[in-house]
């Protein structure tokens, strides 16, 4: 178990030197997208301006306020609140963000599946937990709003988040086939006979 | 008494900002009996992280999470009350309004088919306005609950028959809870309604998700039901964020409702650890403000 601090972007060796178990704190840029977001690229055919390579990106819809335009507030917002959202629902946009626009983490809660973790293993890519409900937390590691793409589809635009120490972040699912949910869903999974014998109810 | 429209805008803008920012103290204690009981290292630190996002929201003034959720008003009206009830349904939704567009705030709402969000927070029956019935002589509670819709996405009905017994609810109860996983952000509360309509199920799944912790279930027989469920989802080792650990759920609540013969409705609605809620409560000396 290794504390690592990434500056983004980081390398395709940097991510496969993670493993399950390991910490990970994100300085510099950070992406945030949404289930909108990545219809509107993947579906749509959307464009987007910014580039994505190497970078890591969060499932997220933020509290944001209007503001004039500013040093402090270059995209005309303000962050009030920036939190994450369960990332299962956003499964199958995994390997099209990492073959078509070269991220290489993705931040969520609750976890991805299959298709996820093989495209991790084959492209080299990490899934990084955090703690799904602690917001006003996570604001404070939050610099600024430094641009914003597809703002039509606001709160789910494409956000381009300026972070300082960003975490620790769990590494939960790494480009070597391990993730923590899959072994707590098999130890669920043995766990229910004992569940239900206690209930008195048969499997 | 008599109750002003304008004066319930004013409470149903104030409770959806108060909901989203100060937890209930059941909750708060909740958290504080996982962490004392919990065995497994991660799951303390993920505990250790979401009591300190209270205090930092609290210390900050901001939201608890990020999401605002589908905002929803349980109205109960005591006797003796004169209010236009329509007038007040219609003052909650702008009330609902306000508060996403002075704080401001995220607006999650969106229409169903073109998924269009206006930044009200507000739509088609949205919020949702739940109006009951109280014998207490002249009050009026409403009480607020921002609805996370990770943990709504974890809602399950199953109308069993009466063949599969308790034993089918109680086997659809632990079989939802490993379902839904980390998805729904535990240490959660499981709701479970049990009996009724398919529509009264969900809704009692709903009504118990969403209970003080330390309440339990006025039927006995759903009491007993609650007591047992809770062992066993505690059992399972999905833990906080589903990461591992004991504390998947803070408790099981159950609701339930008389049934047709033929029937043996089962639903389960989940809360997320953002366990938010917010009341106002109206009474000749003025307006309280509480959980």
């Amino acid at each position: 178990m290794a504390h690592y601090d990434f500056e983004m972007p980081v390398s395709e060796q940097q991510v496969r030197e993670l493993r399950v178990g390991d910490t990970v704190s994100l300085n510099g840029l950070l992406f945030g997208i949404r289930d909108a977001t990545q219809i509107h690229m993947f579906d749509h055919g959307r464009k987007i301006r910014f580039d994505l390579r190497g970078h890591a990106v969060i499932h997220t819809a933020p509290n944001v306020k209007k503001v004039d335009k500013s040093t402090e507030f270059p995209a005309g917002y303000a962050p009030i609140c920036v939190g994450t959202t369960t990332s299962a629902r956003m499964e199958r946009f995994t390997r099209p963000l990492m073959e078509q626009y070269g991220v290489r983490i993705i931040i969520g809660k609750g976890g991805l599946m299959e298709a996820s973790q093989q495209a991790f293993s084959s492209l080299g890519g990490v899934y990084l937990a955090i703690i799904g409900g602690t917001a006003a937390l996570e604001t404070t590691w939050i610099e600024a709003i430094e641009d914003v793409d597809l703002d039509d589809l606001n709160p789910e635009s494409l956000w381009q988040f300026r972070v300082k120490n960003f975490g620790p972040l769990l590494v939960a699912i790494d480009a070597h086939g391990g993730s923590v949910y899959d072994k707590v869903q098999a130890q669920a999974a043995e766990r229910r006979a004992d569940a239900l014998s206690a209930l008195g109810v048969k499997p | 008494m008599k109750v002003d429209p304008k004066v319930v805008e004013d409470v149903a803008k104030k409770l959806y900002i108060r909901a989203l920012k100060v937890l209930p103290d059941d909750i708060k204690q909740g958290f504080q009996h996982l962490d004392a009981a919990e065995t497994n290292a991660t799951a303390k630190s993920v505990l250790g992280t979401m009591i300190e996002n209270i205090k930092v929201a609290e210390a900050t003034e901001n939201l608890l999470c990020q999401d605002t959720g589908i905002p929803i008003y349980n109205v109960t009206l005591g006797r003796d009350m004169q209010v236009d009830g329509h007038a007040l349904k219609q003052a909650i939704v702008r009330g609902c309004a306000a508060a996403t567009r002075d704080h401001p705030l995220r607006s999650s709402v969106v229409h169903p088919i073109t998924r269009v969000n206006d930044h009200t927070n507000t739509g088609r029956h949205v919020p949702v306005i739940n109006i009951e019935f109280s014998d207490t002589p002249e009050e009026l509670s409403i009480e607020m609950i921002p609805k996370g819709s990770g943990s709504e996405n974890g809602s399950f009905l199953k109308m069993c028959i009466p063949a599969d017994g308790i034993d089918g609810v109680k086997r659809f109860v632990i079989d939802k809870v490993i379902e839904a996983g980390g998805k729904v952000c535990p240490p959660t509360i499981i709701g479970v309604g049990v009996g009724g309509t398919s529509d009264v199920c969900m809704h009692m799944a709903k009504v118990a998700a969403t209970r003080a912790l330390g309440s339990s279930c006025e039927d006995p027989a759903g009491a007993e039901l609650e007591r047992e469920l809770t062992v066993a989802v505690n059992s399972l080792g999905i833990g906080p964020q589903g990461l591992g650990g004991d504390s998947t759920a803070f408790a099981v609540h159950v609701e339930t409702a008389a049934t047709h013969i033929t029937m043996n409705p089962v639903a389960v609605n989940i809360q997320c650890h953002s366990a938010r809620r917010a009341r106002a409560t109206f009474t000749p000396k003025g307006i309280d403000y509480g959980f």
